[in-house]
């Protein structure tokens, strides 16, 4: 049992093997050497290195917090980590409701006979994240647990962040607003799954995970009429659409035809069954928009790396039922409702 | 010959849904066809294709989803075999969730049972491979299209001399199915639109019978959204004109004479069998069992199962929905007991269950019908 910030007794003696066992939690030199070997010289920053028991940050009037937990397997994916996923994930929260990101407190459950190469990995990945989206990681704890009883290494992460000018609430969305994707949908999920389930099938998949919160501050700051904003993690797209429906009790009707889906993931979602429409995405954002907005948010996310492929993919209508609609590429339609849970893959 | 980038151009979409309007106009009275596949099941509902239907003609889903037609009897075995120790068992995502009498195999595997989702049978004997000290089994369910894939597995073990791997088959066959339905009175099926994937392996001659005795129209299809409708404007020319025929639209897959290998290894190692099907009863030769060549890798006969026992859930009418006598929102449980993160019946628990594609799908035109699920 450690926390990272409750001794400034940095030990520089290096007596560790190369993978963690139960001691390196047991609050002693071990974890002294841990905290000092691998954590500090990846996240360090004046605000962690005082290791305190909690960050003091700078202040802001209003402020934004959120939590996440991450227990991706694998933990390393094609685009991407655990790491990566978890800094990316707690900015995205903040940056979606308007906030920017201040700091991120940072839990580490590690499992007994995790190699520490692969801990130092992952640290670095976090860094290099936080380094993207200009947040720093400067409160921490990290336990260890025993063979068996975890998955190799487990991440908590919380955010806060300063609330912004923008008022960004379902509440505000009213009929004739457009609906906006940053980008092609299910990347992160499908590349994941295809990992997990498949690992000898060789696919050019690639995780979207990414830190948005560049891209939103820009889009905030430069344009007027964004109502709301989600990013469509689990649950995907029609999570998001199902929810914006439900919660405004407006007509969402979404054009299939218009939904942005590479080819190689939609046939990797074919072929387990599932549909991408449910699946997950971490590098996204659906944005809902006044009419007149329109064509000034598509010009800043087109001109952010993470926006190029942005379309308008649907409308709030006039209708009050609460229902989310897909216009299929058919002609036809049909109702999206949010998924129940796990994606059960299908017999054949 | 139709091509596939011809049968799924937008024009042709268009074409084949006109054709479809105007045969139905010439009916004069309501047609059910019927499907017989999962996946056209899903498809249909995913393109909207319901919603685009004249009102005259109704695409019911059939005995087509491996889940939804395996036997409680048939899941209260997995489920007693996977709680005893030393075992292991794979089986395919779909069947975890689905109830016994005694539960499911997610909640068996809550309670400490060894239990492993795979995406191939051969998954299941690597496993077997790899500790010799467990017993692996693994739940072999399914049509034709992955029979032929347990055989196989079956035959690995043998040339490995695997001590330590069974299957518990219950594997089914398509036709008995169908000529079960048109021979109960109370079923009317006017048409069936054939399987995909079971006709790569049958063939398109196999549905010759269907044409021949009980005079139904049959079209094999492929599965997307406008090789349906191709197919749904034939099969009601077919009718309208009183001229049923089977067509194969799926020829680029699908052979008059079918994967003939996969044939000869699905029956090299099974050989047919009455079979218990939910909501169908016990149907002559309906099913697959392991031939006694191969009877050390039969889980019945390793670990002395016997014949499983049928038991039906009160309520629920997945038997009646799958043959094609209720719609699901006429079953008491549908939304309201039975949905898909509490579901009672397989056809609410399997993605290509018809009780899930309306849960999942329900048509904006036909949602006043459907129960509020929010």
């Amino acid at each position: 049992m450690i926390d990272v910030c409750d001794d400034k007794a940095v030990s520089s003696d290096r007596s560790a093997g190369p993978r963690i066992n139960l001691a390196h939690g047991g609050g002693g030199q071990l974890t002294d050497d841990l905290i000092a070997t691998s954590v500090l010289p990846r996240l360090g920053n004046s605000v962690l290195a005082e290791l305190l028991d909690s960050a003091i940050l700078p202040g802001a009037d209003r402020l934004a917090l959120t939590i996440d937990g991450y227990v991706v397997q694998p933990i390393k994916f094609p685009g991407g980590d655990i790491g990566r996923l978890a800094v990316s994930g707690t900015v995205n929260d903040l940056a979606v409701c308007g906030a920017k990101p201040l700091g991120i407190a940072l839990g580490l459950i590690l499992t007994e006979g995790l190699e520490r190469k692969v801990l130092e990995e992952i640290l670095d990945s976090i860094a290099a994240t936080a380094k993207e989206a200009a947040v720093r990681v400067v409160t921490g704890d990290t336990k260890v647990v025993g063979r068996g009883q975890g998955d190799g290494i487990y991440i908590t992460t919380a955010g806060v962040g300063a609330a912004g000018p923008v008022r960004l609430h379902p509440d505000q969305v009213r009929p004739g607003d457009a609906l906006i994707v940053s980008g092609p949908i299910a990347d992160h999920g499908m590349a994941v799954m295809l990992a997990r389930e498949m690992p000898q099938v060789q696919s050019v998949l690639v995780s979207d995970v990414a830190p948005l919160n560049g891209m939103i501050e820009k889009l905030l700051d430069k344009t007027q009429g964004v109502v709301f904003l989600r990013d469509p993690t689990r649950g995907g797209l029609a999570g998001v659409a199902a929810d914006l429906a439900r919660r405004t009790g407006w007509h969402v009707a979404l054009e299939e035809k218009q939904i942005p889906i590479r080819p190689q993931t939609w046939h990797a979602a074919d072929m387990l069954g599932v549909d991408p429409l449910d699946v997950a995405n971490e590098g996204k954002i659906v944005a809902v928009v006044r009419p007149d907005a329109v064509a000034a948010v598509m010009d800043v996310l087109r001109h952010d790396e993470h926006g190029t492929e942005a379309r308008v993919i649907g409308v709030v209508e006039d209708r009050p039922d609460g229902l989310c609609e897909l216009r299929t590429k058919m002609g036809g339609s049909r109702i999206l409702q949010k998924p129940y849970g796990e994606q059960l893959p299908r017999i054949c | 010959m139709i091509a596939q980038a011809v049968l799924d151009a937008p024009e042709v979409t268009r074409q084949s849904l006109s054709r479809l309007r105007s045969a139905a106009a010439r009916l004069g009275r309501g047609v059910k066809f019927m499907e017989v596949c999962g996946t056209h099941t899903m498809s249909a509902f995913r393109c909207g294709l319901h919603s685009l239907m004249p009102a005259n003609v109704a695409l019911l889903s059939g005995p087509g989803c491996p889940v939804c037609v395996t036997s409680q009897g048939d899941i209260d075995q997995l489920i007693e075999l996977a709680r005893r120790p030393g075992i292991t068992l794979c089986t395919y995502g779909d069947m975890l969730r689905v109830t016994g009498s005694q539960g499911s195999l997610e909640q068996a595997r809550a309670e400490g049972a060894d239990i492993r989702v795979v995406y191939s049978s051969l998954d299941a004997v690597k496993l077997a491979q790899a500790d010799r000290q467990r017993d692996v089994v693994f739940a072999a369910v399914g049509f034709e299209t992955t029979t032929p894939a347990t055989a196989a597995a079956i035959l690995r073990a043998a040339r490995l001399g695997l001590e330590n791997f069974t299957v518990l088959a219950s594997h089914k066959l398509v036709l008995p199915a169908m000529r079960a339905l048109l021979e109960s009175p109370d079923v009317q099926v006017d048409g069936f639109l054939c399987p995909g994937h079971v006709s790569v392996i049958i063939g398109a001659a196999a549905f010759e019978p269907i044409v021949q005795k009980y005079g139904r129209a049959c079209v094999i299809a492929g599965f997307e959204g406008p090789q349906i409708a191709a197919a749904l404007a034939r099969l009601t020319e077919m009718v309208a004109d009183g001229k049923p025929a089977l067509e194969n639209l799926y020829s680029q897959a699908v052979t008059e004479e079918g994967n003939t290998d996969a044939q000869a290894i699905m029956y090299k190692v099974f050989a047919p069998a009455d079979w218990q099907w939910r909501g169908l009863g016990e149907l002559g030769g309906s099913g697959l069992a392991v031939r006694p060549e191969y009877a050390q890798f039969d889980a019945r006969v390793r670990f002395e199962l016997g014949r499983p026992v049928s038991r039906e859930t009160p309520g629920c009418r997945c038997g009646d929905v799958i043959t094609g006598r209720a719609t699901p929102d006429q079953c008491e449980l549908f939304a309201a007991a039975c949905t898909p993160v509490r579901a009672v019946g397989p056809c609410m628990v399997s993605s290509e269950g018809t009780c899930q594609a309306w849960f999942k799908y329900r048509r904006v035109n036909n949602a006043t019908k459907v129960r509020s699920v929010s």
